[in-house]
């Protein structure tokens, strides 16, 4: 089965993945800042963020509404939307499109909820195969120290609490994560996930980062990408940095 | 005996189709055919024979409708979501609604069911054998009536019953003609043609809808008596192996 469809446009998508709490968005922001300070045109999308279904899927989460089949396909949904407007036409424009999380996340955490891969796998099967998949490998304990340390508590589907795996949150979290990390492991050869170490520090993983993004998007060439009009390097605002 | 109700392709995850003794019937038809019309007649019907009749049509779902009718109302729903959101809303129904009323044993009647939303898609042009897989998790029906009528049966009732074209229904976000008149030809001739063709993958009964609605009703009437005169399956022992019934027969 084809999962994606082929990348016929000028622009570039860089995506990051990991579970909960592996840093992934941090590096994400820094990767696109950088981007940006070298005139890119950068776009941000993130997971579970269309206005169209965000209420719905709020309302639903409060009240317990989702079976693991209506779970996967408002995530898809909100996909699609995003799809349609952030990520086909910045990239048919020639932008650098930065996504926290994309379809590797249904195809994880789906699956961990009892879906079928190949049923997920289909279901994206319109998303557009990104240029390059960071995936932000860190342990359950890790992870769990970092989350709580930014929080009170664990949220009720973040933990599947919805599968009813343990009744405490904790034990729940560590079940339904741990079946998460196993399809993201089982992914790296699949769709040929960049593996950082989400142990190391944040300015080495973002040196990391920065390299191969440099060496697989060939940035030294405008190759179709959009520039800024401005000459020189720009600050993290788009303001040249002789502007002032 | 009557074999149980299947899944098209890979099922909902934890669903006993074994468990269901309902009976699915779906009507399917272009916009304006009747099917709501018919829908009403089959309920009453049914209900006076002595069925538990459950109805559902598309966008009804708690989890979705509201979403989706807030979609329609702005200008720039795409066809990819617009086919996950009606995905999503079938999935809830099917859930929700329609499997609990089978278990229960109803006669459930869908105005529509996922073949609209294909040719939906269809006539977007998005990938047929996605949003076909995307459904492989629905019930195959017992039987789905196909209301088969032309564009020009459709007109009447769509100027006369409901006083002018919709923008939906006129595929105005695609846009196929000048005004809504011209898109709305065009576009209903793209949906009943993808739904011509998917009459044999989905083994429709087709039924002439240019006729006037009564003897559509007769027709309907007949096929579905037909249809609920197979005796029911008497209870299997193994049904009823509930620790209770065991005890009981013990």
């Amino acid at each position: 089965m084809r999962v994606f469809s082929p990348r016929k446009f000028p622009g570039k998508l860089i995506v990051v993945e990991g579970i909960d709490g592996s840093g992934k968005s941090t590096q994400l922001a820094l990767l696109s800042q950088w981007l940006r300070s070298r005139g890119f045109g950068v776009v941000f999308s993130e997971w579970n963020s269309s206005p169209m279904v965000k209420g719905t899927t709020k309302r639903a989460k409060k009240k317990d509404m989702f079976t693991p089949t209506t779970f996967s396909l408002i995530h898809a949904t909100d996909f699609a939307d995003r799809t349609e407007r952030h990520i086909f036409p910045p990239l048919r424009a020639g932008s650098v499109v930065c996504a926290d999380r994309y379809a590797f996340t249904a195809f994880a955490r789906d699956v961990a909820r009892g879906v079928s891969r190949r049923w997920v796998r289909n279901l994206y099967r319109f998303a557009v195969r990104p240029n390059l998949a960071f995936y932000f490998r860190v342990s359950l304990d890790v992870a769990l120290g970092r989350i709580l340390g930014g929080r009170d508590a664990l949220k009720y589907y973040e933990a599947g609490m919805d599968l009813r795996l343990s009744r405490d949150v904790e034990e729940s979290f560590r079940l339904f994560q741990g079946r998460i990390i196993d399809e993201y492991e089982a992914m790296i050869e699949e769709f040929g996930f960049r593996v950082m170490d989400a142990t190391l520090s944040i300015e080495a993983q973002q040196t990391q980062m920065r390299a191969i993004v440099e060496k697989e998007l060939d940035l030294t060439h405008t190759n179709g990408l959009l520039r800024t009009p401005w000459k020189g390097t720009l600050d993290a605002n788009g303001i040249p940095a002789d502007f002032l | 005996m009557e074999s149980p109700l299947t899944f098209y392709e890979e099922g909902l995850p934890g669903i006993d189709t074994e468990a269901l003794c309902g009976k699915l019937l779906v009507i399917e038809g272009p916009d304006g055919v009747g099917r709501s019309t018919q829908i009403r007649l089959l309920r009453a019907w049914l209900e006076h024979s002595g069925h538990a009749v459950m109805d559902t049509d598309m966008a009804r779902s708690a989890l979705m409708g509201k979403a989706i009718r807030l979609a329609k109302e702005g200008n720039t729903l795409g066809p990819l979501t617009m086919s996950l959101l009606y995905a999503t809303d079938f999935a809830d129904r099917l859930q929700n609604e329609i499997i609990p009323a089978l278990r229960a044993g109803f006669v459930v009647l869908t105005d529509r069911y996922i073949f609209s939303t294909i040719a939906r898609a269809g006539a977007r042009g998005s990938d047929a054998a996605w949003i076909r897989q995307v459904f492989g998790f629905a019930l195959r029906p017992h039987a789905v009536f196909y209301l088969k009528a032309g564009v020009q049966d459709l007109l009447p009732r769509v100027v006369y019953a409901r006083g002018g074209f919709d923008y939906w229904e006129s595929g105005m976000d695609v846009r196929l003609g000048k005004d809504l008149y011209a898109s709305f030809v065009r576009y209903q001739t793209r949906l009943i043609r993808s739904l011509d063709s998917m009459a044999r993958r989905y083994d429709f009964q087709v039924l002439d809808a240019s006729r006037p609605p009564d003897k559509i009703f007769l027709d309907l009437k007949k096929r579905i008596s037909k249809l609920l005169q197979t005796r029911r399956p008497r209870r299997k022992p193994a049904r009823a192996a509930r620790p209770e019934a065991a005890a009981a027969e013990a």
